[in-house]
């Protein structure tokens, strides 16, 4: 029989690096593969850095421009809520930031812990808030495939998890952090092969759409 | 002789006796007024008959709980049970102590308390491993608990298997509670357990006549019911992030955190946080040393006692890179497979004209 200890130490140990492999395997194969569709050879005279306008639109979409805003100020306050908290619930809380340290040898400061509660209580709610708007709003809900609902869920169990592990919710202990870095290889292992590729094609798009306009010399 | 008798006769007052007893029940999260109950009763109490059976063991747990601090009430709380077996305490040896046994067994049929230390083969493993006056430790356990009216598992090995068990238990040894089905099984785990805890067991058995509150591990939840980490004196720092990153580093002098030394803290349950050892003269934390989670099942293989709680005991940088590696070769075949294929497909492409379209249909 497993005990509580025996799947945090599977979890912790061959499922995570196999997590990783499918993660890394699968976002390898999708990158590459986009970038090797390629483009037809553009003859006309560059007016301006495709480059540089590509970083430059990279970082202005970070700021929602304000038509959008103006249409759907819910959509744009929760989705930027949710998705700042989750970086920050990733990036800077200790353990976390000892993993990385660990595993890659680089290192930043952390926040106090009180402080990631209150994020990772904050995005929790702004998960739900935004799984409840996708179910009341009959467009939204419309355009809602399973696949969208599969991403929220994944999204929103590491949180969850995490939060019930931290506040020692469910026990044993080791099964509730197990059940934890399980969530997050599950997220892992979907990751390349859904929509939550844009967590890395997003940058790309980006980056495309503003070297189109930069290399035409007009901002975007 | 009651209890409150031998007591006297120790030389501990009344004063020193409350004392302990209100002591006791505020370890065991019991409200003000338990405290005379417990007094009460205890003092009443017939001494209760106690068999303690040591298996695979190091006696480590008779040396903590009997050398605790002495001249403590603990001990002599201890010492006032009757206790009728114990290999390592008990003067007579061979059959004469097994006679004991025998005669305590009957003698308190269905009343007495069973003591385990130490872990056992289990019945599917070789019984040879452990043997005491050519009885195997199962038919002795299975023996003894027959008439017993409660188990305590004392120590690690006993509550949940401890070293013995370690990878790759070679004796094939399990914990008591693997074996005894039919009795209730109290775990006082910890390599060793803190004196006080089994005193505590001990005194609300008295007092209750039951068994208290236990845990998800069966363990009593007064002592076992908080985690290190958060009775932690040191747990400021981790909040702040500060961390000892070696034993003799400027955190380690200022007293930061163990967590990066591998501290177990955040998933073991104890109360040396709070009672200490020695007669509250220190901790493992206090001394500098992170908690090594000897409270929990399978400590001794839980990914190594120096590598963070958090740490992957995998080779996760290695992977990442040889799988990255790995996927942008797939993918470039892959691209290179389907350009190929658009190539091939612009190549073949043949004009058709309307006309040939309609000699077609």
């Amino acid at each position: 029989m497993m005990t509580p200890m025996d799947f945090l130490l599977l979890v912790r140990g061959p499922l995570f690096v196999v997590a990783v492999a499918i993660f890394m395997l699968g976002f390898g194969i999708r990158l590459v593969e986009i970038l090797m569709l390629g483009r037809a050879r553009n003859f006309a005279e560059p007016r301006g850095s495709a480059m540089l306008g590509g970083f430059r639109t990279v970082y202005r979409r970070f700021s929602p421009d304000p038509g959008t805003f103006e249409r759907a100020p819910f959509d744009v306050v929760i989705g930027i809520l949710w998705h700042v908290g989750f970086i920050v619930a990733l990036f800077l809380f200790i353990p976390h930031v000892e993993l990385i340290r660990k595993t890659f040898g680089i290192a930043w400061p952390a926040l106090p812990n009180p402080m990631i509660d209150a994020i990772a209580v904050i995005t929790l709610l702004a998960l739900f808030a935004a799984l409840v708007q996708r179910l009341r709003d009959p467009v939204k809900r419309f355009l809602s495939t399973p696949q969208d609902y599969l991403v929220w869920t994944l999204t929103f169990l590491p949180l969850l998890t995490g939060y019930l592990a931290y506040h020692r919710m469910i026990n044993p202990y080791p099964l509730i952090l197990g059940l934890h870095i399980l969530s997050v290889e599950i997220f892992l292992i979907v990751a390349p092969f859904t929509k939550l590729t844009h967590m890395v094609t997003a940058f790309v798009a980006r980056w495309y759409n503003g070297a189109t306009f930069g290399r035409k010399g007009v901002q975007s | 002789m009651t209890l409150g008798e031998t007591l006297e006769r120790n030389g501990i007052s009344r004063r020193g006796f409350l004392k302990f007893c209100v002591t006791t029940a505020s370890l065991m999260a019991l409200p003000p007024t338990a405290a005379t109950a417990i007094a009460e009763a205890l003092a009443s109490a017939r001494r209760p008959s106690v068999i303690w059976l040591s298996f695979q063991e190091c006696t480590g747990c008779t040396e903590s709980l009997t050398r605790s601090f002495a001249p403590t009430l603990e001990n002599l709380i201890l010492e006032t049970i009757s206790l009728d077996y114990h290999h390592t305490l008990q003067a007579a040896a061979g059959e004469a102590a097994e006679l004991a046994r025998e005669q305590a067994m009957h003698a308190n049929e269905g009343k007495y308390l069973l003591v385990v230390d130490g872990s056992l083969p289990g019945p599917g493993s070789n019984p040879g491993y452990s043997t005491i006056a050519g009885i195997s430790n199962l038919q002795m356990l299975e023996e003894t608990v027959a008439g017993a009216a409660a188990v305590v598992a004392v120590g690690t090995c006993a509550a949940f298997g401890g070293l013995p068990v370690a990878d790759p238990n070679p004796t094939g040894a399990v914990p008591v509670s693997a074996v005894v089905r039919d009795k209730p099984v109290i775990n006082v785990s910890g390599c060793p357990p803190l004196p006080m805890v089994i005193t505590g067991v001990l005194a609300h058995y008295l007092t209750f006549g039951k068994l208290p509150e236990l845990d998800e591990y069966g363990r009593p939840l007064a002592f076992f019911g908080q985690s290190i980490h958060d009775r932690c004196y040191r747990r400021p720092f981790y909040d702040k992030g500060r961390f000892a990153e070696t034993f003799d580093d400027e955190g380690a002098k200022k007293g930061w955190c163990l967590y990066r030394l591998g501290c177990k803290g955040p998933m073991a349950y104890n109360a040396c946080a709070t009672m200490k050892w020695n007669g509250g003269t220190s901790w493992p934390i206090e001394s500098g040393h992170p908690c090594l989670g000897c409270s929990e099942p399978d400590f001794w293989d839980a990914g190594g006692f120096y590598k963070a709680l958090s740490v992957p005991t995998g080779n996760i940088g290695g992977t990442a890179a040889v799988a990255g590696l790995a996927g942008v070769a797939a993918g470039a075949v892959g691209g290179y497979l389907s350009g190929r294929a658009k190539k091939d497909a612009r190549t073949a492409h043949r004009q058709v004209t309307a006309d040939e379209l309609e000699q077609k249909l």
